[in-house]
């Protein structure tokens, strides 16, 4: 190989990070404003979600645990929409409770908007409750199995349970035929599933950040979990199966194009170095 | 007053993309603020939701008087600003390990350890991935096939990687690089699983900034 392109690739080998960063910035930015619509195929694990929540009977209960903050929203707030317009369809009643002190805000947002596009049909405390944060992590999923009453006295807003009609059928897990777990991170779905799955026999599906994916995976082989939503791709899945565009579709077509970018840079960066590395040699 | 706080929000935003530039006073801003504010909403949650209902309350109210007991060892663990009090914070930083180790002793075999290893009991051929199979031929279901045997064998070789009373060599060493070769792939999925975390952060910001600041898309 001519010294001039060795000594060009060994330029390109250090080139400023900042270019990689104004190319993903661009891969991410030019799909999102020009959308692609790139297809996606509903994997099993979404289907399986999609599927417990389709196979309740309508009024069922529903325990939805959101257990994420703002700095996880791009993942977990599409699934949190999603969730909740599918469960209300199904006219399920959903009790909602969060172990992150931050949580509580993104289900209100979520709830908000949910709502509103079915022009505010459900009623707080008959279709729907919010008992908000609880401190205490693994000690607050093992209370539960004991009595959701003693461990939430009131909800979000202060108010005693005793007041809202829907938790007069609620005493722990065995109340809710499926619960759902939104989380990415501790506490989250392996805390739930080590210290609540597994003692209390729940049925349990989760929707999990792309980077709890891997940890989470063993639960889905083992059955512990009965259905997951993969990151973002799993989230768009589900949207497409509720036949209700959200957020996580819009989000795809960036993500594909980052991901082929992302690719490539490192086929790239790789032939480089192996190249140099031989030609040092 | 949206608007407002959008304006805020959309410049934090660029404030702390700035950073990706070269660090500058912008970001400085931006992250010395958003270290308050976490501190500050953390501070206020675990008061108003842990401190006072579930403790103060019913101790002022006359109720559970065993509560000084919590109390008490609470107040321990400020005598750590004192370089000779220090020693007393050990009690109830002891209390707080002996209780979670024992919860995580039982949460992990209980729900790790048993269901773990039930689930890598499986049998060489799956019975639905033979059926699978049977109704339609193909690669895709040729490939389901392999599953329980690729999950046998890979559970065998990664468990003699880190079986470190036999020395990896011979037929072991060579099982226990297979190992190697198969946590490098768990390695390259939790990796490519959180470039995946990250490309939706991004997203989602730059969606933010096209849709709600910008009002472009």
């Amino acid at each position: 190989m001519q010294p001039q392109t060795i000594q060009r690739l060994k330029k390109l080998e250090h080139a400023d990070k900042r270019w990689v960063f104004l190319l993903v910035a661009l891969a991410v930015l030019v799909p999102l404003i020009f959308p692609l619509r790139i297809p996606l195929k509903t994997s099993a694990p979404t289907q399986a979600f999609y599927d417990h929540i389709e196979r309740l009977p309508e009024g069922s209960m529903v325990l939805l645990s959101s257990d994420y903050d703002p700095g996880s929203k791009a993942e977990l707030y599409p699934m949190t929409e999603a969730t909740l317009r599918h469960l209300f369809r199904r006219n399920l009643r959903v009790v909602i409770l969060s172990l992150w002190p931050a949580g509580p805000p993104m289900v209100e947002l979520a709830l908000e908007q949910v709502l509103a596009e079915r022009g505010n049909d459900k009623r707080y405390g008959i279709d729907w409750v919010n008992l908000g944060f609880k401190e205490g992590r693994e000690a607050v999923m093992v209370d539960m199995g004991r009595s959701i009453r003693e461990t939430f006295p009131v909800d979000y807003g202060g108010t005693p349970i005793e007041e809202l009609p829907l938790m007069d059928e609620v005493q722990n897990y065995a109340s809710f035929p499926l619960f759902i777990n939104l989380s990415v991170g501790y506490p989250g779905t392996k805390e739930y599933v080590q210290y609540a799955q597994s003692r209390f026999n729940l049925t349990m599906i989760a929707g999990a950040g792309a980077v709890s994916v891997p940890e989470y995976s063993a639960y889905l082989h083992s059955g512990q979990l009965s259905g997951m939503l993969m990151g973002i791709a799993g989230c768009g899945e589900y949207e497409q199966l509720i036949e209700r565009p959200g957020l996580a579709l819009i989000f795809m077509d960036a993500q594909s194009v980052g991901h082929i970018l992302i690719v490539v840079l490192i086929i790239v960066g790789n032939v480089i170095f192996f190249i140099v590395r031989r030609q040092e040699k | 007053m949206n608007t407002f706080w959008t304006w805020i929000a959309a410049l934090l935003t660029l404030m702390i993309l700035s950073f990706l530039y070269k660090d500058n006073p912008l970001f400085k801003i931006a992250e010395h603020l958003f270290v308050g504010v976490a501190a500050g909403y953390v501070v206020a949650i675990e008061f108003f939701n842990v401190f006072k209902p579930n403790l103060w309350d019913p101790l002022t109210q006359g109720r559970d008087w065993w509560l000084v007991v919590p109390f008490v060892l609470g107040l321990m663990m400020f005598t750590r600003f004192s370089k000779r009090a220090a020693w007393v914070s050990r009690w109830p930083l002891a209390y707080m390990v002996g209780i979670y180790s024992g919860m995580a002793v039982i949460g992990f075999t209980e729900g790790d350890l048993m269901n773990q290893v039930r689930a890598s009991l499986v049998p060489p051929l799956s019975g639905q991935a033979m059926s699978g199979f049977a109704q339609s031929p193909g690669v895709l279901t040729a490939l389901e096939l392999t599953t329980n045997p690729i999950i046998v064998f890979g559970l065998i070789c990664i468990l003699l990687y880190f079986f470190f009373s036999l020395e990896h060599r011979g037929t072991a060493g060579f099982f226990a690089r297979i190992g190697t070769g198969l946590l490098m792939v768990g390695f390259g999925a939790g990796y490519g699983y959180t470039v995946m975390t990250r490309i939706a952060l991004l997203i989602d910001r730059f969606y933010f900034l096209m849709s709600d600041w910008l009002k472009l898309i």
